[in-house]
């Protein structure tokens, strides 16, 4: 009985001691997202770890659980997260009220564009750096276009005549989401070049004519020549079909340029898919450019010296020369201006990303904590126009009530006329 | 007082202790939680500290249309799917019972879809049901059908949900009902047989009322497990197109992980949990009844 007490002693205290050395080893949690810049940092953390000694257990995960994951962990306040990437637009001011992103004060931030920098930014300190921009860009078939006899559009009037011209029950004429609230993001540069907004500082305005005639346009496209049960769709089922050839003219993020031209996904040979600007509305041309993602250190983190060395390195210029290399379009500026980079990408993305960052509008969605909800209620809207084929007699009156809800959930978190 | 002797004379209290702490821990404290977060306004978008508002969550989750909505579908979807799950399952063990040629390899296909994970379930029903290119229409077309838009379209995405649902879990109907057709004493049939019924008078009168109480059991091991049906629906529509397939349970994930409002979202998921026990209560009673 002694003998096994003293085992049992020898074995707990040899654990406790091991369990000790391991807090001393130099160790970070990580929390990446399933984004094609997410899958290059987790390729060279060894790189990282090599140089650094320092041990990183990352873990990748699809955007709306991540955003779940991260927000259980820290209201819950039982995080050892120490860096994740993060979604500025879609949960930075939700996370920045409730205190979870830590500032960066001695982050050189000057690679950064101005407007970049506009979302990472609460009062005089930044929280997050910018690690990619999107922007709004028309996809199409050269090769449709061609046998149609047809430019490629470069209006919305433009853009519905050609939609007309080559839809049949074989392929699509025109395709973006119709999915609710997945459609919010790219309805909004419609919204915009009809000369209307989501939100008018802190204030919905979305039943204004503008935006509701961009729905009308919007809901009138989709619902005339758009993909069958297009009102169920988000780009994870647009871009298939796209890449099957069911679809001749797509509007979306930038993002999906190396998804569509990769032959090793699509059955359109690369040469036959166009990548132009975003077609100008009555009003203007001001496509949404936006930073889509960003990487940040948690406020919690108890290894904060190791967390930013991570940080530094994760948004280093030489990653962002690799991202860019693999038709990752960085946020950083200077890529942007390297000229054996721009050698070797795609001339459509340097031209598109030259016009937006020129005229574009640096938000995509309502800019607010409670976004989900408010893009589910703008969703309604979407969702209601592709089923009247924007012709619903109800359309403005369902966006003033919607516009109150908004407003009415402005108000709940204190953000409203702010 | 010795030890022994009150461990001796508190036997009743000390030997289902360990099991009455493990419910406590594990369900009565989650109930007793998601109640108490249902008086608060936690929100945390607002940024604001928790703080107890007394039933005003209830007061604004109720009266939302939207939840109203919610509630009734998922009133719809369980009833169209339970009892065309108990009359499809009962009649397919009812076949199985008898002896036919390949009946050990009709049962092992038949109980196939219950051991399939339900999201992967969801995804490839997705595919099947993509009007496009999916082989649901594929099918209509070549039999000169007009084609669908199943989960695509408001109108039909709660029907198509219902025949995902019938598919995964008729069998498990089977299964139980298989089980007391075995323990089924053959007398009475035969008594049957010998005052000259028919077979079908047999069923329906003999077979069938004694095997009552199983099939009940059945149904209400189903109908709990449909009222909170989450990863079929999460997987296949995510609640859409707009709200066409949101049910309790959905709305509340969404409450919670999406808009963040965990107060509310603890609202649904009271009124849920109410639902599915007064519905259980409901035919505990009627399988009592039944009894012979």
């Amino acid at each position: 009985m002694r003998k096994l007490l003293v085992a049992a002693l020898v074995i707990l205290s040899s654990l406790w001691l091991s369990s000790n050395t391991m807090a001393e080893t130099k160790e970070l949690r990580v929390l990446l997202a399933n984004h094609p810049y997410g899958d290059l940092l987790k390729a060279a953390i060894p790189e990282f770890e090599t140089a650094t000694g320092i041990k990183v257990n990352a873990e990748s995960l699809q955007e709306g659980q991540l955003t779940t994951k991260l927000t259980t962990e820290f209201a819950t306040k039982s995080s050892s997260v120490d860096v994740f990437m993060t979604r500025p637009l879609q949960e930075g001011k939700m996370f920045y009220k409730n205190g979870w992103y830590e500032p960066l004060p001695g982050f050189d931030f000057s690679d950064y564009p101005k407007n970049v920098m506009s979302v990472a930014t609460f009062g005089p300190k930044s929280y997050l750096v910018p690690l990619v921009t999107e922007w709004q860009v028309l996809y199409y078939r050269k090769d449709v276009l061609k046998d149609a006899g047809l430019k490629v559009p470069e209006n919305f009037t433009e853009l519905e005549a050609t939609a007309k011209k080559i839809n049949s029950d074989s392929l699509a004429g025109f395709a973006s989401r119709g999915k609710g609230a997945a459609a919010v993001t790219q309805l909004s540069s419609y919204v915009y070049n009809y000369g209307g907004l989501y939100l008018d500082n802190g204030v919905a305005v979305f039943d204004a004519k503008p935006a509701v005639d961009a729905i009308r346009f919007y809901g009138k496209m989709l619902g005339n020549f758009g993909p069958k049960g297009v009102t169920s769709m988000s780009w994870e089922n647009i871009m298939p079909l796209f890449q099957a050839g069911k679809i001749a003219m797509w509007t979306d993020a930038s993002v999906f340029y190396g998804q569509v031209v990769d032959p090793a996904k699509t059955q359109v040979a690369a040469e036959n898919v166009g990548i132009a600007n975003f077609p100008a509305g009555p009003k203007m041309n001001s496509p949404f450019i936006v930073t889509s993602w960003g990487i940040a250190l948690a406020k919690q983190s108890k290894n904060k010296e190791l967390a930013m060395k991570f940080l530094e390195w994760a948004t280093s210029k030489e990653l962002a020369a690799k991202g860019m290399l693999s038709n990752i379009t960085m946020a950083r500026s200077s890529v942007w201006e390297d000229k054996a980079i721009l050698a070797k990408i795609n001339p459509g993305l340097v031209e598109t990303r030259a016009y937006a960052a020129k005229n574009g509008n640096p938000l995509d969605r309502p800019y607010m904590s409670a976004v989900g909800e408010a893009r589910d209620l703008i969703g309604e809207l979407v969702i209601e126009s592709i089923n009247t084929k924007g012709e619903s007699v109800s359309l403005e009156k369902m966006a003033k009530e919607k516009v109150a809800k908004v407003n009415e959930i402005l108000q709940d978190t204190g953000e409203y006329g702010k | 007082m010795s030890q022994s002797s009150f461990t001796e004379r508190n036997l009743h209290i000390l030997f289902p202790l360990p099991a009455i702490i493990f419910v406590a821990m594990l369900m009565v404290f989650p109930v007793l939680y998601t109640l108490f977060l249902s008086l608060t306004n936690w929100n945390l978008t607002s940024g604001a500290p928790l703080s107890f508002v007394g039933l005003k969550s209830y007061a604004r989750v109720l009266t939302e249309p939207r939840f109203l909505h919610a509630l009734t579908r998922t009133f719809v979807f369980t009833f169209f799917a339970v009892a065309i799950e108990g009359v499809l399952g009962v009649a397919i063990a009812l076949i199985l019972n008898r002896a036919f040629v390949g009946k050990s390899v009709a049962k092992l296909l038949l109980l196939l879809p219950l051991v399939a994970t339900p999201v992967a379930v969801g995804i490839v029903f997705n595919l099947f049901f993509d009007p496009t290119t999916g082989l649901a229409n594929y099918i209509l077309t070549s039999v000169g059908l007009p084609q669908g838009l199943w989960i695509s379209s408001a109108a039909s995405v709660l029907p198509s949900l219902i025949i995902v649902d019938v598919w995964q879990w008729t069998p498990m109907i089977t299964l139980i009902v298989l089980a007391g057709l075995a323990g089924l004493s053959n007398e009475p049939v035969e008594a049957a047989h010998v005052d000259g019924a028919s077979e079908w008078q047999i069923l329906r009168y003999v077979t069938i009322p004694m095997l009552m109480p199983v099939i009940l059991t059945a149904m209400i091991l189903r109908l709990i497990d449909a009222l909170k049906t989450f990863d079929i629906i999460f997987a296949m529509t995510g609640g859409g197109p707009g709200y066409a397939s949101e049910t309790l349970n959905i709305m509340a994930y969404k409450y919670s992980f999406e808009y963040f409002r965990m107060g509310q979202s603890s609202v649904i998921l009271v009124v849920l949990f109410l639902v599915v026990f007064g519905c259980s209560l409901g035919i505990m009673k009627l399988r009592t009844s039944s009894e012979i």
